[in-house]
């Protein structure tokens, strides 16, 4: 860079001048880098290094009787073979195919309302539906799981006011419901913002135009606006699928209330958890760790594909 | 100890510990000598127990203690076990319940007290309580508070429906029948799907489910009297006689205090807690001792309780071997834990006495209580054993009795289910089952 004023200190000889670039490329390739240290370490800290000692311990077997023996990769192939796990998984698939339809179109529902201009104190609405997301996720579980008992929890007390039955949300066919609930509750609004801030982005002379050519306000959402949001749409969809599987706080909080249902197997980072707090099998609930990730990656890295050759392939 | 705290329990503890901390200058008593004040680390959950802490410091000067409170329970195990795998961070004197005494021993966390004389003590403990601490010879922690069980009821309950207080298993059966044909939306009692319960039910009843050797391990929890203690419940909630919600919950609570069960099968620091979650009803509830198999038996068995161990990881294991036993075993903190955190004595001396055994309550219309329980303590059946990895053991319980409770499965079902799920276990952590 030039500035006025200052002298040109270019030398005469050639071989410096290139010498001198030389040196200015590389400084201008690390001096990012430099930037990017205090970052580098805490990743290395805190996500590298716990990563690289969980997969250390996770090739090892340590018993209560016995210490600790090398197994290299017998924890994943039991964890391979563990039904309780895999039920787990399959558990949370399930919930997933219908929670997060249900919350993203929702959010999505929220967002072109707000986005249209048609409700009055909208920044009131948009803080209303985006207040549960700043209540934490252990006290929303507290409150919901205060808000289902089964004989002194208010719906229950209104439907017996009301002389209806009141359906058991603990039971082991209502629970899944009962969470997806509770998620959604939580996360609508967080979606909701993604997603209204996707739309806000959006040229007004879109719109325009498609009013100017008589597109009503319902046109313009399906035909123009969706289709623009179309990538923060799948965005917060990657996210809810990698919230799914780590689904945690939410059971860890009802399972006082409904013992026979949430197992200590119910989700899979509560049967990691249950295998290195409850029953001490460190290694295994390591490998089991690792495992849930390459279930995230696979979830994720499949959507996607499955979403890009969708776009790829549309006319 | 089952005991959960109360808020106000803790805005207590946080004050009042320090108020009355060091006002008198020390009095010239035998420590070890040389050096400066030998500083000890005690993790506890007793509610106000820093007032004993401060007691010690008085008495012992050389010795400093720095009181933490960790959390009550499995938190506190949690975080202790941690610090023992790591190596470093554990505390000198340690909280632990009887229960997880064999699950600690089992990683070598504990010292041998009896190397530091805690076996002079020893004739003036219960002698379950005792018992249950040591291996032969060897001292593993001190009693500090017990749980002998017993039976609360709802005299009014029973007024109203001409229920007899059940002297057997076979009576409190019919004594459901009777109530619920009387009014079907009071239930006798609840089944409770906790380890710690249905584990004293097991125990009164003669259930021997561990016998540990070094890392021999016979395990039997489907032996006959356990599977009785089963199928005696399972015909109870099959029959809808017992209520089946999950125990210390909201909703659970809510239904002690309002008059849905007539009764609770509980332990002697149930009396306190009830009062302390139901005070709704109080005046209404009395104590009678637990029912028993047989006519004529006086049977009882212990559910929670705690004591204070020694870790490994303590640099003056002989110092922290002190204060444990002067915590629980000084007449004056014995009395302050009894009277001011309300811990059911494991101290002879004070269960003798006729200050605790003539105590009233006005939640239970004057009655003296703890005279119940103290004779429950007396009667409760010796030679118990518990499983190296008890946490694994209670969390298989809860999970299983509830499913029962919800009728998934059969409870004879549950017990040979049990009994596979933590035989496997066993022999996964490489002890030899017999």
């Amino acid at each position: 860079m030039k500035q006025e004023g200052q002298p040109e200190t270019a030398p005469p000889v050639g071989s410096q001048q290139s010498a001198l670039a030389r040196r200015k490329r590389l400084r201008q390739i690390i001096i990012p880098y430099v930037f990017l240290v205090p970052f580098l370490i805490l990743f290395a800290l805190f996500l590298v290094l716990p990563l690289a000692y969980a997969f250390w311990i996770s090739i090892f077997e340590e018993r209560l009787v016995g210490g600790s023996t090398f197994v290299g990769a017998d924890n994943y192939l039991h964890a391979l073979r563990d039904g309780a796990f895999w039920n787990s998984v399959r558990r949370m698939v399930t919930f997933g195919v219908f929670q997060i339809p249900v919350m993203l179109g929702l959010a999505l529902v929220f967002a072109l309302v707000l986005d249209s201009g048609l409700v009055w104190f909208r920044s009131v609405f948009r803080l209303g539906f985006f207040l549960p997301y700043a209540v934490p996720s252990v006290v929303a579980a507290l409150i919901w799981g205060y808000l289902y008992g089964p004989t002194f929890g208010p719906f229950t007390q209104l439907a017996e006011y009301l002389g209806v039955p009141s359906p058991n949300f603990l039971s082991e066919s209502l629970m899944l419901g009962s969470i997806a609930n509770i998620v959604t509750w939580e996360f609508v609004g967080y979606n909701m913002i993604i997603l209204y801030a996707a739309l806000q982005a959006i040229p007004a002379e879109l719109r325009d135009a498609g009013a100017v050519d008589g597109a009503r306000s319902w046109q313009i959402a399906l035909y123009i606006k969706i289709p623009l949001i179309v990538p923060a749409l799948l965005l917060t969809c990657i996210f809810s699928i990698i919230g799914t599987l780590q689904l945690f706080n939410e059971p860890s909080i009802l399972q006082p209330l409904a013992r026979g249902v949430i197992i200590q197997s119910y989700t899979p980072n509560l049967y990691a958890y249950g295998l290195a707090f409850t029953n001490q099998e460190y290694n295994y609930s390591a490998a089991v760790s690792f495992v849930i990730g390459a279930v995230v990656v696979v979830g994720s890295y499949a959507f996607m594909l499955a979403t890009n050759r969708g776009r790829i392939s549309r006319p | 100890m089952r005991r959960s705290l109360t808020r106000r329990d803790f805005l207590k503890m946080s004050g009042v510990g320090l108020a009355g901390a060091g006002l008198l200058g020390s009095a010239a008593c035998g420590g070890s000598g040389g050096g400066g004040p030998v500083e000890l680390t005690f993790w506890s959950w007793v509610p106000d127990i820093n007032n004993e802490v401060k007691l010690f410091e008085k008495a012992n000067p050389d010795i400093k203690i720095k009181y933490v409170n960790a959390g009550q329970g499995g938190d506190e195990y949690t975080k202790l076990r941690t610090a023992i795998k790591s190596g470093s961070g554990a505390p000198d004197v340690v909280q632990i319940e009887f229960q997880y005494i064999e699950t600690f021993k089992q990683l070598d966390a504990l010292v041998d007290l009896s190397e530091y004389g805690a076996n002079d003590v020893k004739d003036d403990f219960a002698a379950w309580t005792w018992e249950q601490v040591s291996d032969g010879s060897s001292v593993y922690a001190i009693p500090q508070d017990s749980g002998p069980m017993g039976l609360l009821y709802r005299q009014d309950i029973f007024d109203q429906y001409g229920l007899t207080v059940p002297e057997t298993w076979a009576d409190f059966e019919e004594q459901a029948r009777k109530l619920n044909q009387a009014n079907p939306d009071i239930y006798m009692a609840d089944f409770l799907a906790d380890g710690g319960w249905f584990n004293g039910l097991m125990w009164q009843a003669g259930a021997r489910p561990f016998e540990v050797s070094g890392n021999k391990l016979s395990i039997n929890m489907n032996d006959p009297a356990a599977v009785k203690v089963a199928e005696y419940w399972g015909n109870l909630v099959e029959e809808g006689l017992v209520g089946t919600k999950p125990p210390f919950t909201n909703e659970w609570y809510t239904a002690l205090s309002n008059g849905t069960y007539a009764s609770w099968i509980t332990a002697a620091w149930g009396p306190v807690f009830l009062a302390g979650i139901a005070g709704k009803s109080k005046g209404k509830w009395r104590a009678a001792p637990l029912p028993q198999w047989s006519a004529g038996d006086n049977v009882s068995a212990n559910w929670g309780g705690s004591t204070s161990a020694v870790t490994n990881q303590s640099e003056y294991p002989e110092e922290a071997t002190e204060f444990a036993i002067w915590l629980n075993h000084n007449s004056e903190s014995a009395k302050m834990l009894a009277e001011k955190s309300f811990l059911f004595p494991t101290l002879d001396s004070l269960l003798q006495s006729d200050d605790f055994k003539n105590q009233t309550d006005p939640f239970y219309g004057g009655q003296k209580v703890n005279s119940v329980f103290i004779e429950a303590s007396e009667n409760v059946d010796k030679g118990f054993e518990w499983s190296p990895f008890q946490d694994y053991v209670y969390t298989q319980m809860q999970e299983q009795l509830q499913a029962a409770a919800d009728g998934k499965v059969s409870f004879p079902q549950v017990m040979d289910d049990l009994d596979s799920n933590i035989t496997n276990y066993a022999k996964d952590q490489g002890f030899k089952v017999q």
